[in-house]
């Protein structure tokens, strides 16, 4: 099998875009988080999120993309395909000139989403059709609410040819691509993938998390300290959205183009738990987040005490002392010996199917730069948590040998996605 | 009042121009340019810019008629005859 390796990022993140913004923002721990006034004018419980700066997502598209393109772009679009672009860019390659008839059959990608083009479905699609309207619906509906739309856009603008496609796998959405493409590479099926998730900014996509109360309604006043995972007082999840999108490609082939190296993807693991031993459609077996952890460490070929820090799924919900349990128990590694930990979703809040993807990101800044951002808003750490209160980085931690991360998703459907990273040795 | 057909024209010309993937036709684009042919505009997106007619001209142009369109000068025709 054949390694694989990070050779490109591209982001649009609640707490920055593109990648120089962004590692600026995880150095400097920098929230994404704001107050939304439509979700306080709908009567959230929640009225905080985490959003890209709109204005620079704008400006952006403009110099990005045509006109025709923009006009059947919505919001998961804009941010997905920012993002793909940098990342092919970041990569070091160019964008093909749209006239060129050259495929490239040997890039392809997977970029998922977890809700979709819900802002397109509830502002556009249902109510033209409900008032009889179907033929003012245009062109662009279909690619704006279907699941690949956005790796179908990505296809076009940068002339893929190999497999694209989207997945959807709720909050593991983002992990789960980055894996789909390691594998399709690995196996030798293609030489470059473009892998991530993206979410749209749209409180209709929102609203059902806040029906569920599951979003947190204790910190509106206080969008920088609502999203607070691993705290005694986390109360719920901090909504975001946005996009982010790895390059990854073969170790030979990066090698060969000597390309800039990121990290490289050891391995990985997914799998669900079957709603059974106390999972369900909302919570984790924790006999099957055990053992997609481990699963992801015996992928990898290294002994779970190479590990240097976990990248959590740590959403700030009740289910965040057992997450940090289930790693304790997968890793064998006791309060003591336990890695770091730390939750990005305390800077941007909850990307959804962007999650993993944004995450990932995170942790390819931070293995370059050998730091952990500072895990915020937990300085009260739930009791179950204290013991491994050494471990969390309340502040920003310069790791000079930070080699190992390892990179977990757990969603909805009792679904789960670990992948562990290392940083690459010129 | 009736429309100029000049104004008609220019008017058809800025509706189309978003769509147009060769920009460089547009530079001499005449009532004999084609839509699809000249200016590639992509032939899913005709729908978009017959939609764009209606609101512009406050005219309503059925399916069949909008499938008779293949050039700007036919867009400027079906328009003035609604509109006109």
């Amino acid at each position: 099998m054949r390694r694989v390796v990070v050779t490109g990022v591209g982001v649009v993140a609640p707490n920055g875009i593109g990648m120089a913004d962004f590692a600026a923002a995880l150095r400097e721990g920098r929230s994404g988080l704001r107050h939304v006034p439509v979700m306080e004018e709908r009567n959230f419980g929640c009225t905080v999120a985490g959003v890209p700066d709109e204005d620079r997502v704008e400006e952006l598209c403009e110099a990005y993309f045509d006109e025709e393109e923009r006009r059947a772009m919505n919001s998961s679009h804009r941010f997905g395909c920012l993002a793909a672009v940098d990342a092919w860019t970041d990569a070091g390659f160019v964008r093909p000139d749209p006239a060129d008839d050259d495929v490239n059959w040997d890039a392809g990608a997977v970029i998922g989403t977890g809700i979709g083009g819900l802002d397109t479905t509830a502002e556009r699609l249902i109510p033209l059709t409900d008032a009889g309207k179907v033929r003012r619906l245009g062109s662009t509906m279909v690619e704006q609410v279907m699941a690949s739309g956005v790796s179908a856009r990505v296809s076009g603008l940068l002339a893929l040819g190999n497999q694209v496609t989207a997945n959807s796998s709720a909050c593991s959405t983002g992990t789960e691509a980055i894996l789909e493409g390691f594998e399709r590479i690995r196996r030798g099926k293609a030489g470059r993938m473009l892998c991530g998730g993206t979410e749209a900014a749209s409180h209709y996509i929102w609203a059902g998390f806040d029906a569920m109360r599951v979003l947190c309604r204790t910190h509106n006043h206080a969008p920088a300290e609502a999203s607070r995972p691993m705290s005694a007082s986390a109360g719920g999840f901090i909504p975001g959205c946005g996009a982010a999108v790895l390059h990854l490609e073969s170790l030979d082939g990066a090698l060969e183009r000597g390309a800039r190296i990121y990290a490289e993807v050891l391995g990985g693991a997914l799998n669900s738990g079957g709603h059974r031993s106390g999972g369900s459609m909302t919570a984790p077996n924790p006999v099957s987040v055990q053992r997609c952890i481990r699963a992801a460490v015996g992928d990898a070929g290294i002994p779970a005490a190479e590990i240097d820090a976990i990248n959590g799924h740590l959403t700030a919900t009740g289910a965040d002392p057992t997450e940090v349990a289930n790693w304790s128990a997968a890793l064998d590694r006791d309060p003591g010996d336990f890695p770091w930990i730390h939750a990005t979703k305390s800077l941007i809040g909850h990307g959804l199917g962007a999650a993993g993807a944004l995450e990932s990101a995170a942790c390819m800044v931070m293995l370059r730069e050998r730091f952990l951002h500072a895990s915020r808003n937990c300085e009260d750490l739930h009791p179950e948590i204290e013991p491994f209160a050494d471990s969390v980085p309340h502040e920003r931690v310069e790791i000079d040998d930070l080699r190992t991360i390892v990179k977990s998703g757990f969603g909805f459907g009792d679904v789960n996605a670990c992948v562990i990273y290392r940083r690459w040795e010129d | 009042m009736a429309m100029e057909r000049a104004d008609v024209l220019r008017k058809v010309v800025e509706i189309i121009s978003p769509f147009a993937k060769n920009k460089e036709a547009l530079v001499d684009v005449s009532e004999q340019t084609h839509i699809l042919d000249d200016l590639k505009v992509n032939s899913a997106r005709l729908v978009d810019v017959i939609l764009e007619f209606e609101d512009a001209f406050d005219i309503e142009v059925e399916d069949e008629a909008a499938d008779s369109v293949n050039t700007v000068g036919d867009a400027v025709d079906l328009i003035l005859a609604r509109a006109g």
